[in-house]
């Protein structure tokens, strides 16, 4: 046999194979109903596919399978109690939503929040940055029929949990951190793990990038699946990696930075195509600047003040329990905050963080009523995912499916 | 430019191009806010879009509101739109009667818009002219009310075990 014979990969207009004869024929389109629990779509997302052979001619999406009215669930109960809400959008980084809501709420409140507190806040948010771009990528390889970088990559994830569950006590909806700040400091163990993780995870990433990002059939499957032109990104309100891996340098955290971002020294990581390996790529790389974001804010930590974890608020700040039992002055503030007596001021504001899909905002208006009066959650997934029937339009189904991973849709996000 | 002189300066550029379109505007926090005739918001939209100076490109977010107490304007869309070159984030607000919910869709101007309109339509009834696919996004086909509208309460109301009169809303 010749070794020289060369494979050549089946293009999309190859003619010869749906006209054998080189003859018109009229097209049979076939529907194929992806989802809602399609094995290969990591959600439950429904997508009506009119098919020609293996190309997607058109596509309908279908949303709303686990909607469940967060928005008006929000609108029924205390502001320290919407956390549980924001827990469950994207739950790959939960504490990152939680920070988004405290931070919202600090700013109705008029809250400032101790520097101390702030560079905890950092360290959990870019640790569960790190959490979610670890599933994304790893995904992208399982989609790609790389499953083994999917289980080497899946201990450092546990990691991060270990650290979630020794300072808040919850793995995965974490409800982290407090309306002022932190529930409470870290304790000697979270350091102790956080300083293996800090170890560990350059390691493990530079196994997984040997592992995928120069590798010949990871390239060939994701170079070019699923591009989309900046210009389009921005008309459909793309934000966070997606948006970045179309050329288009928007991060929150540098723009509009909060919980002292500015003071933190990294780089925003571009692509040119928007295709699946820039994504995959700009995730990549993010991960690297929030391990150096983490280590900066580590440095900072040790210059402040040992034990101040959260701003000097009791109106807004639930006193610990035992101060509850025991102490007179915690026990009528805890009855005041659980029983909605404080003072909450009137006004409306609309704060964002990045999370780890893009521009996680929340919009609030209080009219001095212990719920809101009104939340609006900008959830980027949702804003996003809608691009989605036109990026894969003309492709194969293989890569749509591609698409949709490394697109990190997250079901609880996109209908919340 | 500061947010005080960014709200002077789309103050006089939509009084400029627009006359008495613009009610009012006010700083509210962090945010400059308009509020604008709900007729010409897509137009607005379009000017502030194609301003040289403001280029507000990219549809933060958009949202339905209810003041069930504001006869004649019950309903609203707000719109929050950022300059990513400027970095400047304004709002703008419409408000309408909910016997007549009709708003311009601003599809045109943003196709992201698209899905943020059907969600508000889905929730408030709110109508958005224009709108190449306005139909229910997250709840079923045949529901035939709108949830988010402060008529719904989020309790069964048979239930009477719950009583809101100590504890609020």
């Amino acid at each position: 046999m010749d070794s020289k014979t060369k494979i050549e990969k089946i293009k999309k207009d190859n003619t010869s194979l749906s006209n054998a004869e080189g003859k018109e024929k009229e097209k049979e389109y076939t529907t194929l109903n992806l989802g809602p629990t399609h094995p290969a779509t990591h959600g439950i997302f429904q997508n009506v596919l009119k098919m020609d052979g293996e190309i997607i001619v058109e596509a309908e999406s279908t949303v709303g399978y686990i909607h469940r009215a967060f928005e008006k669930i929000a609108e029924h109960r205390n502001y320290y109690q919407i956390t549980t809400l924001t827990d469950r959008l994207n739950y790959c980084s939960s504490p990152i939503n939680n920070m988004g809501w405290h931070m919202a709420v600090e700013k109705l409140f008029n809250i400032e929040v101790p520097k101390r507190a702030q560079y905890l806040r950092v360290i959990i948010m870019e640790l569960s940055r790190i959490a979610d771009h670890l599933i994304c990528n790893s995904v992208i390889g399982v989609d790609t029929g790389a499953l083994t970088v999917y289980f080497y990559i899946f201990s450092l994830r546990e990691r991060i949990y270990e650290i979630f569950e020794e300072i808040c006590g919850a793995r995965l909806t974490t409800n982290i951190g407090r309306i002022g700040g932190m529930e409470r400091d870290f304790s000697p163990k979270a350091w102790a793990t956080l300083d293996v993780f800090m170890k560990e995870l350059p390691l493990a990433l530079k196994e997984f990038e040997n592992l995928l990002v120069r590798n010949r059939i990871f390239m060939d499957r994701t170079i070019g699946c699923g591009a989309i032109s900046a210009e389009m990104a921005l008309q459909y309100s793309f934000s966070g990696p997606n948006l970045r891996a179309a050329g288009v340098d928007y991060d929150v955290r540098a723009m509009n930075p909060y919980s002292s971002y500015e003071e933190f020294d990294f780089i925003i990581p571009v692509g040119t195509n928007g295709d699946t390996y820039d994504r995959f790529m700009v995730r990549e790389e993010e991960m690297w600047q929030s391990l150096s974001i983490i280590q900066q804010a580590i440095v900072k930590l040790k210059k402040e003040p040992v034990g101040i974890f959260h701003a000097d608020v009791p109106d807004f700040f639930l006193p610990p329990k035992e101060d509850v039992y025991n102490n007179m002055e915690a026990l009528i503030y805890h009855f005041k905050i659980v029983m909605g007596e404080t003072n909450i001021p009137k006004g409306e504001i609309y704060h964002a963080v990045e999370g780890g899909n893009g521009e996680l905002g929340f919009y609030i208006i209080s009219d001095g009523g212990r719920t809101p009066y009104r939340v609006h959650m900008r959830r980027p997934c949702f804003i996003y995912y809608q691009a989605y029937t036109e990026m894969i339009k003309g492709s194969f189904l293989s890569d749509a499916i591609l698409t949709m991973s490394s697109m990190n849709v997250i079901a609880g996000e996109l209908d919340a | 430019m500061d947010k005080e002189a960014l709200l002077i300066t789309v103050q006089e550029k939509l009084k400029a191009q627009f006359g008495d379109g613009l009610i009012s505007s006010e700083l509210l926090v962090d945010y400059p806010v308009f509020t604008l005739r709900r007729d010409i918001i897509c137009d607005v939209v379009k000017f502030l879009y194609d301003d040289e100076e403001l280029s507000f490109q990219y549809l933060t977010s958009l949202a339905g509101l209810h003041y069930p107490e504001n006869k004649g304007h019950e309903l609203g869309v707000m719109y929050n739109l950022h300059s990513l070159t400027k970095n400047y984030r304004i709002r703008l607000k419409v408000f309408f009667s909910v016997s007549d919910p009709n708003v311009p869709s601003i599809t045109p101007v943003f196709k992201g818009a698209n899905w943020m309109e059907r969600l508000e339509f889905d929730f408030f009834g709110i109508l958005f002219k224009g709108h190449p696919n306005l139909k229910r996004i997250v709840n079923v086909d045949d529901m035939n009310y709108h949830p988010m509208r402060k008529e719904f309460p989020l309790e069964d109301t048979t239930r009477e075990d719950k009583d809101d009169k100590m504890f609020g809303r």
